[in-house]
């Protein structure tokens, strides 16, 4: 331990006063610094975001340098066909991801609380897998597993529809981005189920089966309701994390398939074009509408149950 | 009441059966799920690391270690991802630690919306926000104020590592904050004042009291941004035109361009080795540090 080397500020007197001034000073210091450098991080991290939206509104062909504003990039990206197909994509995609996802890892939760130690162990291993391993490798990984299973499933498949030429076969498209996708976030949704469900209060589903309700009754009245912030915010966190993926659906797409990610990467690669950005800029503004109908919908649900318990109080009390 | 008491065992073992079937009723599409798509494709991905490429691309069953050698002939891209991966951890880091202080210990009452404006960013486009460095770090952004201040016309950061850097630590930064912020937040306030109170400075107290207590956070977040930026695909081949050749980059090109399948294996299989060296370590840290603690508090 080493000596005091600054007195105590509470030390009163003519041999403290000074050091204690001097303490504050350097404090107030190390406190504008600390806003400041809070500052600078916030900055870095919306500038991608602003520069992108306004350039989204920029006039000149030049994607990188600002003119007049205009909105005739949304007019073009909008027009263009390639884009709203790319859009329409994307749409079925994050859509049957989240709903698909949200449900499975739901179910999941829900059974991980009956189920033995091991049984939860080795769930909880792969959950953190499928979410730890890098994304790159969980592409790779699927695309070898589908183009396998394809191999050894198609044959069989046209020696059973005797090899017509409508004959159905497997192939890469929207299913397999969308079963891809289901991967991560089922464990996402699982994650955060589990975790309102292990902060949840027992004793109302107690109570449920003491006044004799069902299972099933118990679940709707009394568990769902109190899960479904966790839900509501897994199905959205899912919608646009598998709207925003690019590189496991890169991997898994087929001829077709290509969702906004896709495209946007594609131009890219070729340079930044003002349609280009405004295609981002709704990209943006969808997200960010979406956490907004997200966060009312939670903000909604409360208020509700809110004014359901105060209708209880009142009844009971007068 | 024999008879009540047996109807109701009887219906109770019944509902026990229901309830274990409906149990794995349950579970099953999730276990459905990470059984074909996890562990059967990771175990087919170990499996083709041995083979060789068909000759049209794709897979040939055989047994050769060929793709490992290859690996390690030429390891350039591990040693630019290695060395990417973490001066990008150390850097995010660096800028985290004293937001994450800052946010726990000095925002007051603004510390909710704080947080949630750095979980805003998170939340959209991942490849968006990375391109709009694009147009941020450019010629005509700050690779030519840059150039104009330092006299080189042909200065340029997109293309290079440092480009590459730039994007890697913006897009995992908030990784690094989330569990830096987590830590410092529950972290007891009372032993720092305790330790100033005992006459310890600042850096005697942030170094005897708040270190070892945020060590912790500082290794989750740390792993938290290292492992994707490890297997980073998107970054470098955006803001480093391809030029920076990490792992992520030498897949794409084995699996989507050269079709060579097993190569591509022999790869992904060394970045799930290296992911479980640096896991090992984690939690062998974690643990010694708990003892580190242990013994100091005694």
């Amino acid at each position: 331990m080493s000596a005091p080397a600054i007195p105590a500020p509470t030390a009163a007197g003519h041999v403290g006063r000074p050091a204690a001034r001097r303490g504050e000073r350097i404090g107030g210091l190390i406190e504008g610094a600390f806003r400041a450098h809070a500052i600078l991080v916030y900055a870095f991290l919306y500038l991608p975001i602003v520069v992108i939206i306004v350039f989204a509104f920029n006039g000149n062909r030049l994607a990188t340098i600002w003119t007049e504003f205009s909105t005739e990039w949304f007019g073009v990206a909008l027009d263009n066909r390639v884009v709203q197909r790319a859009l329409q994509n994307s749409l079925i995609v994050a859509f049957f991801n989240a709903a698909l996802a949200t449900l499975f890892g739901t179910m999941a939760a829900l059974a991980l609380q009956r189920v033995g130690k091991r049984t939860r162990l080795l769930f909880d291993a792969l959950t953190y897998i499928s979410i730890i391993v890098p994304e790159i490798v969980i592409a790779l990984a699927t695309l070898v597993f589908f183009a396998s299973a394809f191999d050894i499933l198609n044959p069989i498949l046209l020696d059973v529809q005797g090899g017509g030429a409508g004959a159905f076969t497997f192939g890469f498209g929207h299913a397999t981005i969308i079963a891809a996708h289901i991967l991560f976030n089922t464990s996402l949704v699982l994650l955060l189920v589990r975790a309102r469900l292990s902060g949840m209060d027992r004793t109302m589903v107690e109570a449920s089966y003491d006044l004799f309700a069902t299972p099933w009754r118990t679940f709707r009245q009394i568990t769902f309701p109190q899960l479904l912030p966790a839900i509501v915010a897994g199905f959205l966190l899912a919608f646009t994390f598998s709207f925003d993926d690019y590189v496991i659906t890169s991997f898994v797409s087929g001829p077709g398939s290509s969702t906004l990610p896709l495209f946007v990467f594609g131009q890219v690669k070729r340079g930044v074009s003002p349609e280009t950005n405004a295609v981002a800029a709704m990209i943006f503004g969808f997200t960010i509408a979406m956490l907004l109908v997200g966060q009312l919908a939670l903000i909604w649900q409360a208020r509700r149950r809110g004014a359901r318990d105060s209708m209880a109080k009142l009844i009971s009390e007068g | 009441m024999t008879a009540t008491a047996a109807t109701a065992a009887t219906r109770r073992g019944e509902r026990g059966w229901k309830s274990a079937f409906f149990t794995w009723v349950l579970l099953f599409p999730a276990a459905l799920w990470y059984f074909l798509l996890l562990v059967a494709p990771l175990f087919i991905v170990v499996v083709f690391s041995f083979g060789e490429k068909a000759r049209n691309g794709g897979y040939a069953p055989a047994f050769t270690f060929d793709n490992y050698g290859q690996v390690l002939e030429r390891a350039e891209p591990f040693f630019a991802s290695l060395r990417l991966a973490s001066s990008g951890t150390l850097l995010t880091l660096l800028v985290a630690l004293p937001l994450a202080y800052f946010l726990a210990t000095r925002a007051g009452r603004h510390k909710g919306v704080l947080v949630l404006l750095l979980v805003v960013p998170f939340w959209t486009s991942f490849l968006i926000r990375a391109y709009s460095w694009l147009i941020i770090l450019g010629p005509r952004g700050a690779a030519g104020v840059v150039g104009d201040a330092i006299g080189d016309p042909a200065f340029r950061i997109l293309g290079t590592e440092v480009g590459v850097l730039v994007g890697m630590t913006y897009g995992y930064l908030p990784l690094m904050i989330f569990p830096l912020y987590v830590t410092l937040e529950r972290m007891d306030r009372t032993l720092v004042e305790a330790s100033k109170d005992l006459g310890a400075g600042r850096w005697a107290t942030f170094r005897q009291i708040t270190l070892p207590i945020i060590l912790p956070g500082v290794i989750t977040g740390s792993i938290l941004v290292f492992i994707p930026m490890m297997g980073e695909y998107v970054i470098p081949a955006i803001l480093g035109y391809g030029r920076t050749f990490l792992i992520g980059n030498a897949l794409v090109l084995d699996f989507l361009e050269a079709r060579h399948w097993p190569a591509g294996s022999a790869k992904a299989v060394g970045l799930i080795a290296l992911m479980l060296v640096t896991i090992t370590f984690y939690l062998w840290f974690l643990n010694r540090g708990r003892k580190v603690r242990d013994v100091s508090v005694l």
